[in-house]
């Protein structure tokens, strides 16, 4: 069975979000590193793979410069290769033109019996993207998908909802989005992470995909305005002295909750 | 082109509009057009209320039978506007029927959809909509370019729900046309996680507990706090992926937006997707051991201590009331 994981490379989230002041769109020209969300879906597919007996994981991402470090990670997990769509030309692209680059990307790979996407991405989160792919391909998707198991050619998944969980199936090939924390992420091992440096690793460029137009041109948007919220103000910080409980629970009774 | 047919894609539950959808016809009535509303699934037994809201037509598309809402809800929209019938703005709820709908719509019209939105305004021709980033410190509004129908999701709480002028409420059937194996998945079976007490998203007082509770057994000082305070509990991202409560509970970006009297945060150090869904309340009192962490910036009253001290104090000056 083979899987393609959609993955994105963000700026490192423990650091500050900025955006590009001529752009306004958020700052990715620093380092970039493997979305801990996509980890969840790599380490899924690798799962599946295993289970299935045989196949392999690959990978595709999009940036608009040329970062490998975050596919480099996800390849020294265990996945086999990977295409990068870089290109300056993507800068500025919404959400349904990534999808139609990345669902460029998987037929260049020449499809899968599993697509993998995250829920959403840690910095951009619009959360549409997996679901736009798989129309664009013409394939059945399952989105927040917590538990996965394959049979054959039909999938069984575990759905997370707003009140609990959906049971659904589905045939192959298909689409899923899976949410953090369904799988442990293992971490690359010393040979994991020196095999990765020789694994293949495609860039290929939007005109190599034979998309257009792209980025700005693409884009179905335009930022006209960037404000600061108003900002929420820091009230009393006081340290526990053993004694502090008494103050929440006079605050509570000033609100007469108590 | 000015935008006058405005349709919100609205849920229900329990017999009834939801307050999301509420809140997103609200809003669609203040702009004085034509407001309609699709419903996926069967839509008699509330079309009368829609109606009330403001709805001159309920699209509804009859029972779903198993099939997943994204593919389905596309498929009919697509073709209601195939057959003329269009709107200039769609507005949806930026939760898991709305996006997986919107999103597939988005791929069959050509169109961008703008998510994760608070706030829109319409000024002759020009849509915008506002997005809060980087935790809600900035606001981004962005214009829709090119041609209607404009797609846009919107998060809970964004607009207050508000009675005003009804519309006819007009049921109309919306077919869900074959669409091929983009439809062929299925449910089989529904599961409903039971929760006892108020509803997170619309209790008093919220008590959420995070990473700063060191284990899962930790967890029932939040729920025994939230008993006496009678309170609804949540939990921080981190401890739902960690497996100690369910996803119900998750309170942040990718969980529910609550907006409460009060919300006690213990333990939670307040990471951008957390502070996301519950800034917006009324009062805030966090307790935590990092006295440099973010979430006191937003407290009114901030305790900066252990939480496994602090908490069974509190928990027994409020049983000995």
């Amino acid at each position: 069975m083979n899987v393609i994981v959609c993955v994105k490379q963000i700026p490192d989230p423990a650091l500050p979000g900025a955006l590009d002041s001529s752009s306004n769109t958020l700052k990715r020209d620093g380092k970039l590193i493997l979305d801990e969300s996509d980890s969840y879906g790599v380490e899924m597919a690798l799962q599946l793979v295993t289970a299935a007996g045989g196949g392999e994981v690959s990978l595709v991402s999009m940036a608009p410069n040329g970062e490998v470090s975050g596919l480099r990670t996800a390849l020294a997990m265990g996945a086999a290769k990977a295409v990068l769509v870089s290109d300056p030309a993507l800068k500025g692209s919404d959400a349904l033109t990534t999808a139609k680059v990345l669902a460029a990307a998987v037929q260049r790979l020449g499809g899968a019996d599993l697509i993998i996407g995250a829920t959403e991405s840690s910095d951009g989160y619009t959360g549409t993207v997996p679901e736009q792919i798989a129309e664009i391909l013409g394939l059945p998707s399952v989105t927040f998908a917590k538990k996965v198991t394959i049979d054959g050619s039909t999938m069984h998944i575990e759905r997370q909802t707003e009140q609990g969980y959906d049971e659904v199936t589905s045939p192959l090939p298909a689409l899923i989005s899976v949410t953090a924390g369904v799988v442990e992420p293992r971490y690359p091992s010393f040979k994991g992470i020196m095999a990765a440096k020789s694994k293949p690793l495609e860039t290929v460029t939007v005109a190599d995909l034979g998309i257009t137009p792209v980025g700005w041109d693409g884009a179905g948007q335009t930022i006209v305005n960037v404000s600061q919220a108003e900002a929420r103000k820091a009230g009393e910080v006081i340290e526990d002295d053993g004694e502090t409980f008494t103050k929440v629970v006079s605050y509570l009774e000033t609100l007469k909750l108590i | 082109m000015t935008i006058s047919t405005i349709w919100v894609f609205a849920q229900a539950q329990d017999g009834a509009p939801t307050t999301g959808t509420l809140e997103l016809l609200t809003k669609a009535r203040s702009f004085g057009g034509t407001v309609s509303a699709f419903f996926l699934g069967d839509a008699a037994p509330v079309a009368a209320a829609l109606g009330a809201a403001g709805a001159a037509k309920v699209y509804s598309t009859g029972d779903l039978a198993g099939q997943l809402p994204g593919p389905a809800g596309a498929a009919a929209i697509k073709a209601l506007i195939d057959g003329g019938d269009a709107p200039d703005l769609f507005l949806f709820p930026q939760n898991y029927e709305g996006r997986d709908t919107v999103a597939r719509l988005s791929v069959q019209l050509d169109r961008t959809v703008l998510t994760n939105n608070t706030d829109i305004a319409i000024d002759g021709d020009a849509v915008t909509v506002t997005t809060p980033i980087f935790g809600g410190n900035t606001l981004v509004t962005t214009q829709f370019a090119g041609s209607a129908p404009y797609l846009a999701t919107f998060r809970p709480k964004s607009f207050a729900a508000e009675e005003g002028a009804a519309a006819a409420g007009e049921l109309v059937t919306a077919a869900i046309p074959e669409h091929g194996a983009t439809g062929a998945a299925r449910i089989t079976a529904v599961h409903v996680e039971e929760s006892s007490g108020p509803k997170l998203d619309e209790a008093r007082v919220v008590v959420s507990g995070g990473r700063g509770l060191g284990d899962a057994g930790a967890y029932s000082m939040i729920e025994t706090l939230a008993k006496l305070l009678k309170a609804a509990p949540g939990a921080s991202r981190a401890i739902v992926d960690a497996g100690w409560v369910p996803y119900s509970y998750q309170v942040g970006q990718t969980g529910k937006v609550v907006k409460p009297e009060v919300y006690i945060a213990a333990g939670i150090s307040g990471a951008t997707q957390h502070m996301v869904g519950m800034k917006g309340s009324k009062h805030i009192i966090a307790i935590n051991k990092d006295k440099e962490a973010p979430i006191f910036s937003i407290a009114d009253l901030g305790i900066v201590g252990d939480v496994h001290k602090v908490l069974p104090k509190l928990i027994e000056a409020l049983q000995a009331r």
